[in-house]
């Protein structure tokens, strides 16, 4: 046991820049999970894995980088068809794309000197136990964004997610909101990207709040446990990573591992509170969510149409 | 031209063109499937998490094939069975994946000395395969070809109307687990030619462009793997002349250059006639 390791900089440092990165993500993951966007995450980290490479290799901090790229991502996804069905080819050739030229930037940067190699692991994989106060500044600036946008579109994007049809008869810009929230997304995949790297950073995008929604119903409530989760899941990483008397595991491996285990679980207590009750246990529970819009909302009308669109049974139903 | 028929001469480039063809045919075929069944996501991450297998089996000493076989497949028959739920599936798939890449950062960290190796995984060495590697991908390729042959009609009947295929009997969730281990198995395969992250290149680009530009089944398979072929033969000859430019990201410009135009111009065609009708149509 390293206990001294605990009150040292890197510690601390690593745990300020993971707590952040954790929270964005897992606050803007929500809304990841409910949209059903997983694969458009992981398009936008792989995207910004060409935007760090390319930052690593013209001298930019990979972070800013992975930015800037990802929000040109986010628009021309944005921009692209409405359905989801129809974007998952495009979003797949724009992920290749961005693979094969974060390699290309990768392999001239790496190919300098050893020391290049291990900054472009740190880009892949994360690099909480090198963060610099410098890091921290910028992680805090994204993040402030970040959250700065998510409060900003949080209710009508709610809106919007669980009744695209209903938000657009009432004139919410639902095409808008979506480009907004790719664009929040883009950023916020940045944030993780520091904190475990862009191939592990989907895991706290998606994860904690995977597992949120299995657990938790309220948009509110959810929304809380996704961050505690996310939090917990980071904090327990760094903490594996650090007091690990055998080797130190990577915080990766830790972060990723962890996630995995509380999507498991999470996923597993839901099918067992499902075969007892025997209650259908709906996956992002849309009726549910978008009368608690409502309630808290100015209109009632809008509820009476929902619940009679609940009872038909939406197409999300999860059973064991 | 002289130039690349002088190149032929060396055993390792023949040895990566057949590889890198062998490859190219399977998987442009089997990513027509996969475009068509929207599991997109499915063909990023079964080689993502291929490299857990890679790394581990690198940390035991035994050839990384064995290690990727054995975790793709093993991924393939869990995605298959977990997801049934589109929206299900993909969260499951996102968090396998990552868990996956980060068992092989930690097999690899393990390992001393392994930031090359993680590249050499995670990238691909086309130039530096095995002849006795390279008769394990042919062999291998052939068989996941041969068996979508096999699984040909009721893999397209229960692609494009998995109800009305249920309906007649069809084992469709059995076909989908079937369709994600061949998928799996070209996955480990091509690994090492193309590396993990681009292999989905080869997936995904040749038959997005060939399902905009062919509509009857058959006929888009075997674009795609025209078009396959000639992004690997192409992506080659330009790193072989170039020398610093990667393989792979030769054909991963090469896939999106052609896809581009093909996307903006083909549209209107493919809104008209939906490639679901016809196959059908064909099938019914």
């Amino acid at each position: 046991m390293n206990l001294e390791l605990l009150a040292s900089d890197v510690f601390r440092n690593a745990m300020i820049a993971g707590t952040i990165a954790a929270a964005v993500t897992a606050l803007v993951g929500y809304f990841v999970v409910l949209r059903a966007q997983a694969f458009a995450a992981e398009s936008l980290l792989d995207v910004s894995f060409a935007g760090a490479t390319g930052a690593a290799l013209l001298g930019i901090a990979p972070i800013l980088g992975a930015a800037v790229l990802g929000l040109g991502a986010a628009l021309g996804i944005g921009a692209l068809g409405e359905k989801a069905r129809e974007r998952s080819v495009e979003i797949g050739m724009v992920v290749s794309f961005a693979l094969g030229l974060g390699i290309f930037f990768l392999s001239l940067y790496a190919r300098g000197s050893a020391s290049h190699a291990n900054a472009g692991m740190a880009i892949l994989f994360g690099s909480l136990l090198s963060v610099r106060p410098q890091d921290i500044m910028r992680l805090i600036g994204i993040s402030a964004v970040v959250l700065g946008g998510f409060a900003g579109v949080f209710r009508p994007l709610l809106f919007a997610t669980v009744d695209p049809e209903g938000a657009r008869a009432r004139g919410v810009p639902v095409r808008l909101l979506s480009t907004l929230f790719l664009l929040i997304l883009a950023l916020a995949a940045a944030a993780g990207a520091l904190a475990v790297g862009i191939l592990l950073a989907a895991a706290l995008l998606i994860a904690p709040a995977a597992a949120a929604v299995r657990l938790s119903r309220r948009p509110a409530s959810t929304l809380l446990l996704s961050l505690c989760l996310g939090i917990g899941i980071t904090w327990g990483g760094i903490l594996i990573s650090f007091l690990r008397p055998w080797r130190h595991p990577p915080v990766g491996f830790s972060v990723s591992a962890l996630a995995a285990a509380v999507y498991f679980i999470a996923v597993a207590a839901s099918r067992r509170a499902y075969a007892r009750r025997g209650k259908t246990i709906i996956i992002g529970d849309n009726a549910e969510t978008a009368q608690w819009t409502f309630k808290r909302g100015t209109s009632r009308k809008g509820s009476t149409r929902l619940s009679r669109s609940s009872a038909k049974g939406g197409p999300s139903h999860a059973g064991p | 031209m002289t130039a690349m028929l002088e190149l032929l001469r060396y055993p390792f480039i023949v040895n990566a063109l057949v590889t890198g063809s062998a490859v190219a045919v399977a998987a442009a075929a089997s990513g027509y499937f996969m475009v068509c069944r929207r599991a997109t996501f499915a063909g990023h991450a079964l080689p993502n998490i291929g490299f857990a297998g890679a790394a581990g089996a690198v940390l035991l000493g035994i050839e990384p094939v064995y290690g990727l076989f054995a975790i793709t497949v093993l991924a393939a028959v869990a995605i298959g069975l977990i997801g049934r739920d589109l929206r299900d599936r993909d969260v499951t798939v996102g968090v396998v994946m990552t868990f996956a890449l980060g068992l092989g950062f930690l097999f690899l960290a393990l390992y001393s000395g392994y930031a090359q190796r993680v590249y050499g995984i995670l990238f691909g060495s086309i130039l530096g395969i095995s002849v006795q590697a390279a008769r394990v991908t042919v062999a291998a390729a052939a068989t996941s070809i041969a068996v979508l042959g096999i699984l040909y009609r009721p893999l397209l009947f229960s692609t494009f109307d998995p109800e009305l295929a249920l309906a007649r009997g069809v084992p469709v969730s059995l076909l989908s687990v079937l369709f994600l281990v061949v998928l799996a198995i070209i996955s480990s395969l091509a690994v090492q030619v193309m590396g993990a992250l681009l292999l989905f290149t080869l997936l995904v680009g040749p038959a997005a462009t060939a399902t905009r530009l062919v509509k009857t089944p058959l006929w888009a398979i075997m674009v795609s793997v025209a078009l396959g072929l000639l992004y690997v033969w192409l992506g080659m000859a330009f790193a072989a002349v170039n020398g610093t430019i990667p393989v792979s990201f030769c054909i991963a410009s090469l896939s999106f250059i052609v896809y581009l135009p093909v996307r903006l111009f083909v549209r209107s065609e493919g809104r008209r006639r939906r490639g679901n009708t016809t196959a059908t149509g064909q099938l019914a």
